[in-house]
């Protein structure tokens, strides 16, 4: 088990090293950072000091090597445009993104599972089928026109809850965090089921197709033939079995939650590191991408590895195997 | 009064197109003590049976007629809770399948304690010492610690032990047996069968037996019931039955069962219900090219043949660990011969076949095909070459033929890869192999779950026979069949080895099978073989400890009655 864990942080080290490599290798087509850093009266020579200042001449390889000697001791550069540590920017802006995240792929999980397994137990239902038809609408809108529909119905037309922003903050440490003023969580409403609601209903029907596949399978069978009540049967013999694939999926899922919150940051102004970024590559702010694209590698690594080690907890095939080996 | 009592039941399964009868006009009682055999091929509606009684029928199937009594309370008719009370406590089941019977994620102590505590109750103690109870009682060794592993952790007999266990939980009076061995080894079979009949006598269980194995109801039951196309065509003491067939159908059933103790010519076919289907031997020995079979020399010789698969990863060399599934292994196939290989399962049979096909590489030793060593061929013209020559019919017809392909471009498959033929001359072929297997022509253009499953084996041998080869390896090419529709297979297979002179390599762990079909056998054992003999010499004198011990294990079917069998001259 351990040699395990050692063995995929190994691997994780390296999807890590490969994901820098190719951010670098792109930062060189997304604009010159110098133009945008020098006013107009720039001469040539300013430009050629700035660019050997801040390393820029230099091939990328050499850029990399740099910014990875840096990381490694928690150094991330300066921001081009705001001249404050990278750091320090993105540690103010992530509680917003992580609570922002957090929020949605909590609804995501329990409303996914909950719905996907009232749907399979209820295939004929009216309610069931009602849930699937809706379902289709979550899966099939983008992520911005949600937001701004929602913008429109609950802020313009019913005027219930706030179309930007987070709303008042109370700061613990330097954990800025509005899950405990009434305004702050009323901010968090919109933007959350925005995010979480594709992944919400991407679970609900990838728990529904599995709840499905296992209810035929001949344990189910053999169970109900024990006389087992329905209860035991769907949430003890085939939730769990529906579960060890539902994982793997959910466990992507709630990257991307990370990953797409740029989306919905955007459409609802979230002052979070996805916001970050966006500007960040308006203003070719070097420092700050790279920083945010490690952030968002490390966050996919560390839930596959989570992921990886809750299989283990649920499926004890794999455990004697671990075992052997 | 019987313990169980079926009157005239009928059960329908409503269609977009038709009501199917499933069970028609069914009459069967069941004795405390008594095994009950419920015989015949598959869609004879044996299992809807045990559903029925279960009150777990498919949606939308239903009960159109009849009465089913347990100790003379009617329990048909009941609703749900009061049969869920009922499943479980008074009636039991034993699925076929023990792989996929008990839930994988939960131990073996959690599934019978849920079960227990279900139905009667109790303290954890208690419950506990039930549990421990019964596993020791069905024969699993070390019951202590065995409660606690996952199912996974145990062989294919001790689940079915396991779920035997899980069946008596609460000392219910009758006991439904679902196929309950065919997934099973003989020697394992005839284990879980003794069990299953000291616990009928001992616990006084009404026990219904469903299969459609023969030599099992001769083994086992003391009454049987024999039905066809959801009818009882007959019934009565097992000895009477299967001694004295009265009825057309269950004399042609019996008479296609393979016997270890005699040899026939051809199997009879089971004629009843007109469902012969023709295979055009002659016209497909006309069109055949040529072959002398010098039968004094091997077609292939097979050298200290070693294969072993990695059982555990690791990143440097002596930290891998093997498991060796064919170890050492020597023998000729002479030309023209049909060569037998048997043995329990990951004895490593399928294995040898597959290296000799060239599915899996070679660890070690040398396969030489007509003087040439074929093991080690890269060449690819030279492989191909090779591969023409062997053929392949696998054990399950379901999943060895591509569910999205049309038949027809099936087995023009093998003719386009090696380029044999082009054009229109393709189509031809097919239609001409098609034809000549049975099915006719206008089957190319259905895909492959529109047949049953004898119809898709007939489809890989019309594939297998498509490059015309000299040689091919049938992986147990009937196990999945039912006795009538293994017996037409066999029978084309004897004829191709007869009439157009191939050689086969036939794998199976159903001796009285190979005992029909093969010249010769090598009995396999852990990877190795352990006995080579003349068969008819291995099934009077076997050599070794091993192959006895199979032939004893075998289903006797003494009692069967010879009645339209012709032994061979």
């Amino acid at each position: 088990m351990f040699a395990y864990i050692v063995r995929r942080m190994f691997q994780s080290v390296i999807v890590l090293l490969v994901v820098g490599l190719v951010a670098f290798s792109m930062f060189r087509f997304v604009g010159d950072p110098i133009d945008n850093m020098l006013g107009q009266e720039r001469t040539q020579a300013d430009i050629e000091r700035l660019r050997t200042e801040l390393g820029l001449d230099q091939p990328f390889p050499v850029q990399y090597f740099k910014f990875l000697q840096g990381a490694v001791q928690g150094n991330f550069g300066v921001s081009y445009r705001q001249g404050r540590p990278v750091s320090t920017i993105i540690a103010e802006r992530a509680p917003a993104t992580l609570e922002l995240a957090f929020v949605s792929g909590f609804l995501a999980i329990t409303l996914g599972i909950a719905l996907g397994v009232f749907t399979a137990i209820r295939r004929q239902g009216v309610a069931a089928n009602v849930i699937m038809t809706i379902s289709l609408i979550g899966v099939s809108l983008p992520t911005f026109l949600i937001g701004i529909l929602l913008i429109y119905i609950f802020s313009v037309e019913l005027d219930l809850l706030p179309s930007f922003g987070r709303g008042e903050t109370v700061k613990i440490g330097n954990w800025s965090t509005g899950f405990l003023t009434a305004s702050g969580l009323k901010a968090l409403i919109l933007p959350a089921i925005t995010l979480g609601l594709y992944q919400m209903t991407l679970i609900m029907r990838l728990v529904r197709s599995e709840m499905l596949e296992v209810m035929r399978a001949d344990y189910v069978r053999f169970a109900r033939a024990r006389g087992l009540s329905d209860r035991v049967i769907n949430f003890r013999h085939a939730l769990k079995n529906t579960l060890v694939p539902v994982i793997t999926i959910t466990g992507l899922q709630l990257g991307s939650i990370i990953a797409f919150a740029i989306i919905t940051e955007t459409v609802f102004q979230w002052p979070g590191v996805g916001l970050l970024f966006i500007n960040a590559i308006q203003f070719v702010d070097i420092p700050v991408m790279a920083a945010y694209l490690m952030l968002i590698s490390v966050m996919f690594v560390t839930i596959n590895l989570i992921v990886d080690l809750l299989y283990y907890a649920i499926d004890p095939r794999l455990r004697v195997d671990a075992r052997a080996t | 009064m019987s313990l169980l009592t079926i009157n005239d039941l009928t059960v329908e399964f409503p269609t977009r197109r038709q009501l199917f009868t499933a069970v028609d006009h069914v009459d069967l009682s069941v004795e405390p003590g008594e095994i009950h055999g419920l015989v015949g091929e598959s869609g004879a509606g044996k299992s809807t049976i045990g559903a029925a009684i279960m009150g777990l029928l498919d949606r939308p199937g239903r009960i159109a007629s009849g009465t089913i009594k347990l100790s003379g309370d009617e329990i048909s008719g009941l609703d749900t809770e009061a049969m869920r009370g009922l499943r479980g406590k008074k009636i039991s089941m034993i699925f076929q399948d023990p792989l996929t019977s008990l839930n994988p994620l939960f131990t073996v102590r959690e599934q019978l304690v849920e079960t227990i505590q279900a139905h009667l109750g109790g303290s954890d103690a208690e419950v506990n010492k039930r549990a421990r109870d019964l596993i020791d009682r069905v024969g699993i060794p070390d019951p202590d610690t065995r409660l606690d592993q996952y199912p996974h952790q145990f062989s294919g007999g001790m689940r079915q032990r396991v779920v035997i266990a899980l069946a008596l939980c609460t000392e219910p009076d009758v006991i439904i047996a679902d196929e309950p061995t065919t997934a099973l080894d003989v020697s394992v079979q005839a284990q879980i069968l003794d069990l299953i009949k000291e616990l009928a006598t001992e616990r006084q269980v009404g026990v219904i037996l469903i299969t459609h194995d023969m030599g099992v109801i001769a083994d086992t039951t003391d009454k049987v019931t024999v039905m066809y196309a959801g009818k009882v065509v007959e019934t009565g003491p097992t000895a009477q039955v299967m001694g004295q067939p009265s009825h057309e159908y269950t004399k042609s059933l019996i008479a296609a069962v393979p016997r270890p103790t005699l040899k026939l010519h051809r199997f009879p076919q089971i004629s009843y219900g007109g469902r012969e289907t023709r295979f055009a031997i002659d016209d497909m020995a006309r069109h055949w090219p040529k072959v002398d079979n010098d039968t004094t020399k091997p077609v292939f010789e097979i050298r200290n043949l070693t294969k072993k698969f990695l059982q555990r990863k690791g990143l440097l060399p002596w930290d891998r660990t093997y498991f060796t599934a064919v170890d050492d292994v020597s023998f000729d196939i002479r030309a023209g011969e049909v060569f037998g290989v048997v043995g329990e399962s990951g004895s490593g049979k399928s294995t040898v076949a597959r290296m000799i096909a060239g599915l899996y590489p070679v660890d070690g030793g040398t396969i030489t095909f007509e003087g040439q060593v074929v093991s080690d061929l890269t060449n690819r013209a030279a492989l191909d070459a090779y591969r023409k020559n062997i053929q392949m019919i696998f054990q399950d017809p379901y999943s060895s033929l591509n569910p999205r392909m049309r038949v027809d471009d099936i087995v023009a498959e093998p003719i386009r890869h090696h380029k044999l033929m082009e054009g229109s001359d393709v189509k031809r072929r097919v239609d001409e192999l098609l034809d000549q297997v049975g099915l006719g022509h206008e089957a190319g253009l259905k895909y492959p779950h529109e047949f049953s499953g004898g119809q898709r084996q007939r489809i890989s041998i019309a594939r297998a026979l498509a490059t015309q080869p000299r040689f091919l390896i049938c992986d147990e090419p009937t196990s999945a069949l039912d006795v009538s529709i293994q017996a037409q297979i066999l029978n084309i297979l004897k004829d191709l080895q007869e009439h157009l002179g191939l050689t086969l390599l036939f794998i199976s762990h159903d001796l009285p099978v190979v005992r029909q079909m093969c010249d010769r056998v090598a009995v396999m054992k852990q990877g190795k073989v352990v006995e080579l003999q003349e068969t008819n010499d291995l099934f009077a004198n076997p050599q070794t400890d091993y192959a006895s011990e199979l032939l004893r294990l075998m289903p006797r079917l003494d009692d069967l009655s010879t009645e339209g069998l012709s032994a061979e001259l």
